[in-house]
């Protein structure tokens, strides 16, 4: 089973991330879950989400405890939580900013990680470049796809076409498909 | 046809299917999406011959509800926590007068405190009020069971609760297996009611009864629920021959019957106890779940049927009775009492997931251990902050003007900077 914890604030579209991702391991054939953590949400609020894929039935619902890909979309959030906890560290960390890994300070938590397995991008300035809005989960979302191999880009279009309406689904598939250009052309 | 949505939305579309003719709604979190989405189907033209009303408050909802079925149309609405309690009054009325309405219970917590997310203190809160009650484990038995509960409903002219975890469940999405209306049309025949209010051939409905018929009409009510117990096996059986799945029935056991240890419990806990007991049977302990997916009736014979076997039970809630301990862990020493003397079971009391509380694997597995050891108490509050509530305890010990013990909690925990006003 693989396991993706997603931090961001409220009106990011962290619970939304995570529904995609559920969405596009469902079309790729797979098990999937996704939920969010169930706060009182409001704008700019610390949030968490959550998914699962599995070749199997998931029928466990506890958080994410031990995630192997941590989606950060917010990185003034290593300030405020403790992002890593619990996190596998052979497994991937995927960070929204256009700051280094030690300008972020979690250069030491980091190094934990394989090298092939981080991927830092200014995904917000990317979602403002194509959606017009600083939302960078479908950047995001296009960068797990080329990091992990969980999902990929076909299955991924589909479930951003299922959720939103065309006008809003185009420009943010274009924006996936940035986020996924960006990783997949770093040589690993 | 398989698809990849919230719990909501497939419990939403599982009703659609259902032909209901009659929907009054107000809605609450958690089960709001629900109600929103059949509200939609409403209007879209989707669902066809059916009223959507969106009423003034969940006392009205009900009413429309008992006034709706009372006239002959399938009827259905939805609540959840404070919800219920304000709807209660006409909640005991629909099972008192036999009108076959089902309402999904997205479960919460009841205030005080005001709390949102999940536990079962209000299905709990109704579990003496005639109604059929029926949990699910996940979303597809939620959208299984909601096509069983009118037929059940219908069949027994009694209203019909089907509990959801709230968020947990009612906001998770998941995949689903959707069945289409050929299905359901072939599972769930047109209503006929029992009693219908009917100008043509008038009738009362709801006689002042005194105390030469009450116990009677009372008895019948509890005669009714007993009925069911073999009705809901029925049907669980009709519904696997037509949607190739198994989604109903009193109780499912999970190694239940050939475990020393075994979990009961009700609702979304048991995917995560699933998880665990795999985990936990492959280093070869010897351990279980049963699951009750009918709470009224109480299956009682099913469920020693199921734990004839077992030396430890213990029995996992998420709401208990304030001076008095674990609801449905009374009920199952009852019923290992007085069904089948069930000789030297240890049964445990386990409350957990209050208000939201997230349960752990972790949690559950040190429960396991502890019972392995003999070490179980007869109740836990599983992860109780125990230092917590010893500080509130010396506060209002120490002053006794110590304030309000949700704030003071709250402060001490550092959850709030609450200043003290006095």
């Amino acid at each position: 089973m693989f396991q993706i914890r997603i931090h961001g604030r409220g009106g990011q579209g962290v619970v939304s991330a995570s529904e995609l991702l559920s969405v596009a391991a469902f079309e790729e054939g797979k098990y999937s879950q996704s939920f969010p953590s169930f706060g009182s949400e409001r704008m700019g609020a610390p949030v968490q989400a959550f998914a699962r894929i599995n070749d199997t039935s998931i029928t466990i619902r506890e958080p994410v405890m031990e995630p192997d890909m941590l989606i950060i979309q917010d990185p003034t959030l290593f300030h405020a939580v403790n992002v890593f906890d619990g996190a596998n560290t052979q497994g991937y960390l995927l960070i929204n900013s256009s700051k280094t890994l030690s300008e972020l300070g979690i250069e030491e938590m980091s190094s934990l990680y394989p090298k092939d397995h981080i991927a830092v991008l200014p995904a917000t300035e990317l979602a403002i470049k194509y959606i017009k809005q600083a939302k960078p989960n479908t950047v995001l979302l296009g960068a797990f796809a080329a990091l992990s191999q969980m999902v990929h880009m076909p299955a991924l279009e589909k479930a951003i076409r299922k959720k939103f309406p065309k006008k809003i689904a185009e420009p943010n598939i274009l924006a996936a498909k940035a986020g996924y250009r960006l990783i997949d052309a770093i040589e690993r | 046809m398989l698809q990849q949505i919230s719990g909501s939305i497939a419990v939403a579309n599982a009703v659609a299917l259902c032909r209901p003719e009659v929907i009054p709604c107000y809605p609450i979190t958690p089960q709001t999406h629900i109600v929103e989405h059949l509200s939609s189907l409403v209007k879209s033209g989707q669902l066809q011959d059916c009223t959507y009303e969106n009423v003034e408050s969940e006392f009205a909802s009900m009413s429309f509800c008992i006034g709706a079925s009372a006239a002959g149309a399938r009827t259905y609405t939805a609540t959840a926590s404070q919800g219920l309690l304000y709807m209660m009054e006409a909640v005991y009325n629909a099972s008192g007068l036999g009108l076959p309405i089902v309402m999904t219970l997205g479960n919460r917590a009841i205030g005080a405190p005001i709390n949102i997310w999940n536990d079962h203190s209000d299905a709990m809160s109704v579990r003496d009020a005639g109604w059929i009650q029926l949990f699910v484990e996940s979303n597809q038995q939620a959208l299984d069971v909601h096509i069983q509960a009118f037929k059940l409903a219908e069949a027994l002219s009694l209203p019909v609760m089907v509990n959801m975890d709230g968020f947990i469940l009612t906001h998770a999405i998941t995949r689903v297996d959707m069945p289409d209306q050929e299905q359901v049309d072939r599972f769930l025949p047109p209503f006929i009611p029992r009693q219908k209010l009917d100008t043509e051939s008038p009738l009362s409905i709801g006689a002042m009864v005194g105390p030469d018929a009450f116990t009677e009409v009372r008895y019948l009510a509890h005669h009714k629920q007993k009925e069911a117990l073999t009705i809901i096996e029925q049907q669980a059986e009709e519904f696997a021959n037509i949607f190739g799945r198994d989604s109903g029935g009193l109780v499912k056991s999970y190694f239940a019957q050939e475990s020393d240890i075994v979990f009961v419990a009700m609702g979304s806990v048991v995917g995560t106890m699933q998880d665990l007991i795999n985990d936990l049977r492959s280093e070869g302990y010897s351990v279980g779940i049963l699951s009750l997916r009918s709470f009224r009736p109480f299956p009682a014979n099913a469920i020693c049927n199921a734990l004839k076997n077992a030396q430890q039970v213990i029995v996992f809630e998420k709401s208990f009775a304030v001076g008095m301990g674990g609801i449905l862990a009374s009920e199952i020493h009852m019923a290992t009492q007085r069904y089948a003397d069930i000789q030297g079971v240890q049964i445990s009391s386990v409350i957990g997931g209050l208000g939201g509380r997230t349960i752990t694997k972790q949690s559950l597995r040190k429960l396991v251990d502890k019972a392995k050891q003999g070490d179980l108490d007869a109740e836990v509050f599983m992860d109780l902050e125990a230092n917590t509530v010893v500080r509130e305890l010396k506060r209002q010990q120490d002053e006794q003007s110590s304030g309000p013990v949700a704030e003071n909690i709250l402060r001490d925990m550092g959850v709030v900077s609450a200043s003290k006003t006095h």
